[in-house]
């Protein structure tokens, strides 16, 4: 027998088995039901509520020693909590871990999804902190659970039709709620609504955990997944207007960095690995050199 | 009765098998290799064990058909290596195993969820003698819904003439239902409540 | 090529080890040692471990080190240690009527049968700073008398005999007991899963709730019908043996508040109760506790939901210091990407209210 302990004294990737069995049934019931809140019983983690312990209860419970895993914020690996999180799991599981969106098979994501596109061998673990996509339409649990049995979602499209009267379209831009399957309305977790069509017909399984809430769900691969919006109003993904400023890329979210207290500011990927790929296969921004190294990284 | 230990490794072993039944329940009709508990009591099949010690134990009661239940060796042993109440009303299964998939119990007298709860339904690892997509067995279907790209094929035999018709029945009462993974001589393979199955005509 | 997930790694090693520093303070003074703490700042122990929900002292008194005194961040270390604990069982019912009595009061009745015992309280302190302690000094033995072998009934039975007050509910000892720590809260929750959610919540916010039910968010005309703080035995049902088997004795608050009650079509009027319990000695939680108990009654009472403490959902989602500690603190993790997201969307819609074209930065 194997013993999979590691040097902390802890069971491999820091759950105890049963628990690991009860988060791994509450996993499968979520792909069964896409879009699905399932309740499971959250355990006290070693970080606290609201900084991850949703997905990282999930992430410990499917990862196994093969598995490469890589573990962003914001869409950089080198945010101080996915550096405690990555550390996390290499101190409980000793897996190997990667910023490389390419080489990993289960992404821990706060925030964002990974611009490269995910492949039918990879798991993206989303950290959400409020998974009730009504919840701030309507407060309590004991309603919002209701509505989704009844399938009533008349509140959300009043308050997006409001949204549309109010500003001429739909002011929401980030934790953009969806339509799975044409049944659950979910929430994406607080990613921005850029992001939100990478979420449909995915090769990938999605999965997401709200340990605070105590819930799951879950998207299987090739899920129909829907932002919601209306006829004369549909949903556009937030564009914009500059390219990245390191790797010249048009095409994805970026970080606006203040460069000075003179209204000076650059846009940059947030995806820190899709953007040092690019410069590392010849894409140069217009500030390519010039940037400080803590936004460019250092020396290549 | 010998009673040892049923995954040699007991960490990795739950989170590999796991990890296959996950992946086919992620993407129904794909066929998931599963290293089978060769220690486990006839007729209870190895895959069917490792499934069940996998995902079992104190907190989900099991419910065993006919076959299973007329062997005692099968009981015994399930509630040694997972500590599951044997032996749960079909309404109250959180995991329900059928060795004799030809006289596959009519899905409704599983527990189906709730309307607010879906997930309080039961879910079938049913035993079959041969699966996978290009087996030759006796029947071929087709499935489309979430997790398939268009859509896939499956072979299963052992399974009863009129599946397709019980499991649209199931999948009518989406988000309601239950789900079936079939556990083959090799691996596992998932029917969730959300596909859509028809049969292929040979 | 891109070391920031290094820097960012030694960022945090340095963090910690600063954290270290200061919580060492000035190294010309003595360290405090966790049994200094457990001795002499026993009250800080009792609520780390209630709201900790774990007996255990020394563990207690590691964690408020720890924690530099912090008392909510050491109830989280004790929790989050907690939860990796194997679970053998569940124990019998404590018997409280059988409490090793250290303190005991009841507002309801001049005298009862065993007595009034103040024990060690604040209670008629002058609360004048003691500079005496600055120093230190020699404290007077304790004042001693034989012991009384009366027994001390509670309060509440007394009144019970009587009819006067509400049953307990008959426990049915076959019934499961829900577990908080190990099933997601499924409301609406028995009274059960309330008192433990109570018995784990914040003292503050419970004290607060409590507080608010006698200002007249939901009156419920309490009485401290009896207040005792003592050890218990604690007993383990044991399969093999066929009896239970005592496992210790653990040292509890018990606060049972009487109500008033004014009858309804099928019930006369008598009294009500309020139910609080903790570890240790929470005298303020556990009479917070009870008045919140009793609020959260008021459906199952038929008396109108009306006020914050009679809200069950209100109460029972917002009660825990470890969740809300961590809500409101992610606050300060990164939301660069959602703030880019709303900051495309002010801008855009600053610029046309100005009539102005979008500002060239903003977001579509």
């Amino acid at each position: 027998m194997t013993v999979h302990q590691t040097a902390s004294g802890y069971n491999f990737a820091y759950l105890d088995e049963q628990t690991k069995r009860m988060i791994r049934r509450a996993i499968l019931k979520a792909i069964a039901i896409p879009g699905y809140q399932v309740p499971f019983a959250s355990r006290e983690m070693p970080m606290p509520y609201g900084w991850g312990t949703g997905g990282v209860q999930v992430t410990a419970a499917i990862l196994g020693s093969g598995d490469r895993l890589k573990v962003i914020d914001q869409g950089a690996d080198d945010t101080t909590n996915a550096v405690s999180i990555r550390k996390f799991f290499e101190k409980t599981s000793g897996v190997e871990t990667t910023t490389h969106t390419a080489d990993a098979t289960i992404i821990q994501t706060r925030h964002r999804i990974p611009e490269k596109t995910l492949t039918a061998d990879q798991v993206l673990v989303y950290q959400v902190p409020i998974p009730e996509p009504l919840r701030f339409l309507e407060p309590r649990e004991t309603e919002t659970r209701v509505m989704h049995a009844l399938e009533d979602y008349g509140l959300m499209h009043v308050k997006l039709y409001e949204d549309i009267a109010t500003h001429g379209h739909i002011a929401t831009t980030y934790a953009y709620p969806v339509k799975v399957e044409d049944r659950y309305v979910m929430d994406p977790s607080p990613t921005p609504k850029f992001d939100n069509p990478k979420m449909n017909d995915c090769a990938a399984l999605q999965l997401f955990g709200a340990g605070r809430e105590k819930r799951i769900y879950a998207l299987p691969p090739h899920t129909k997944v829907v932002s919601l919006d209306f006829e004369d109003h549909p949903f556009e993904p937030t564009k914009f207007d500059h390219a990245c400023a390191l790797c010249g890329a048009t095409h994805t979210y970026l970080d606006e960095v203040i460069t000075d207290d003179a209204g000076g500011r650059m846009f940059v990927c947030s995806d820190t690995d899709h953007c040092e790929e690019r410069r590392a296969e010849g894409h140069r921004g217009e500030l390519l050199g010039e940037a400080p190294a803590a936004i460019a990284g250092a020396a290549e | 009765m010998a009673l040892a230990r049923a995954f040699a490794d007991p960490v990795h072993d739950a989170q590999q098998t796991f990890r296959a039944v996950m992946n086919a329940l992620a993407r129904p009709g794909t066929l998931q290799p599963v290293a089978g508990l060769t220690g486990a009591p006839a007729p209870l099949s190895p895959v069917a064990a490792a499934v069940a010690v996998a995902l079992a134990d104190y907190e989900t009661p099991l419910w065993l058909d006919g076959r299973l239940a007329a062997a005692p060796d099968v009981a015994a042993w399930l509630a040694f290596h997972t500590g599951a109440r044997i032996g749960a009303a079909p309404s109250q299964a959180a995991f329900a195993l059928v060795a004799d998939a030809g006289i596959l119990p009519d899905l409704a007298g599983f527990a189906q969820g709730t309307d607010v709860y879906p997930d309080r339904s039961t879910t079938l690892i049913v035993q079959v003698a041969e699966l996978g997509p290009i087996a030759s067995a006796a029947m071929r279907v087709r499935l489309a819904g979430p997790g398939i790209s268009g859509h896939a094929t499956l072979a299963v035999s052992c399974l009863p003439a009129d599946i397709a018709d019980r499991l649209a029945a199931n999948h009518a009462l989406f988000p309601r239902g239950v789900d079936l993974v079939l556990a083959g001589p090799e691996g596992v393979a998932a029917l969730p409540r959300t596909t859509r199955v028809t049969l292929v005509e040979a | 090529m891109y070391v920031a997930v290094k820097g960012g790694e030694r960022a945090i090693d340095n963090a910690h080890r600063l954290l270290a520093h200061a919580r060492r303070g000035d190294p010309a003074v003595p360290e405090v040692a966790p049994a200094q703490i457990r001795e002499q700042l026993t009250l800080a122990v009792d609520r780390v471990m209630t709201e900790g929900s774990l007996y255990d002292r020394d563990l207690a008194a590691i964690a408020i080190k720890q924690a530099r005194g912090d008392l909510v961040e050491a109830a989280f270390l004790v929790r989050a240690f907690r939860s990796t604990l194997p679970r053998f069982g569940a124990s019998e019912p404590v018997d409280t009527a059988a409490m090793q009595v250290a303190r005991r009061v009841s507002a309801t009745f001049k005298d009862i049968p065993g007595g009034q015992v103040l024990g060690p309280t604040f209670d008629y302190t002058h609360r004048l700073v003691d500079f005496l302690l600055e120093a230190g000094a020699d404290v007077p033995e304790p004042a001693r008398a034989p012991a009384d072998e009366t027994a001390m009934p509670r309060v509440t039975d007394l009144l019970g005999h009587d009819d006067l007050i509400e049953r307990n509910p008959p426990g049915d000892p076959d019934a499961p007991v829900p577990d908080l720590t190990r099933e997601p809260l499924d409301l609406p929750a028995g009274r059960d899963l309330r008192l433990q959610n109570l018995a784990r919540g914040d003292e503050g916010f419970i004290l607060a709730l409590g507080y608010s039910t006698q200002r007249g968010f939901g009156r419920t005309h309490p009485f401290a019908g009896e207040i005792r703080l003592g050890e218990v035995e604690v007993e383990l049902f044991s399969e093999d043996l066929g009896f239970a088997v005592p496992l210790g004795d653990i040292t509890v608050t018990e606060c049972q508040m009487v109500n008033q009650f004014k009858g309804s079509a099928t019930e006369p009027p008598r009294f009500t109760r309020g139910y609080g319990l903790a570890f240790g000695h929470c005298e303020r939680k556990t009479m917070g506790m009870a008045l919140v108990d009793r609020a959260l009654r008021a459906g199952e009472l038929g008396e109108e939901v009306k006020a914050p403490a009679q809200d069950e959902e209100f109460v029972l989602m917002h009660s825990d210091n470890v969740q809300a500690t961590g809500f409101v603190e992610h606050l300060k993790l990164p939301h660069y990407v959602d703030f880019q997201a709303e900051l495309g969307l002010i801008r855009e819609i600053a610029g046309r209210q100005a009539g102005d074209e979008p500002l060239k930065e903003a977001a579509e």
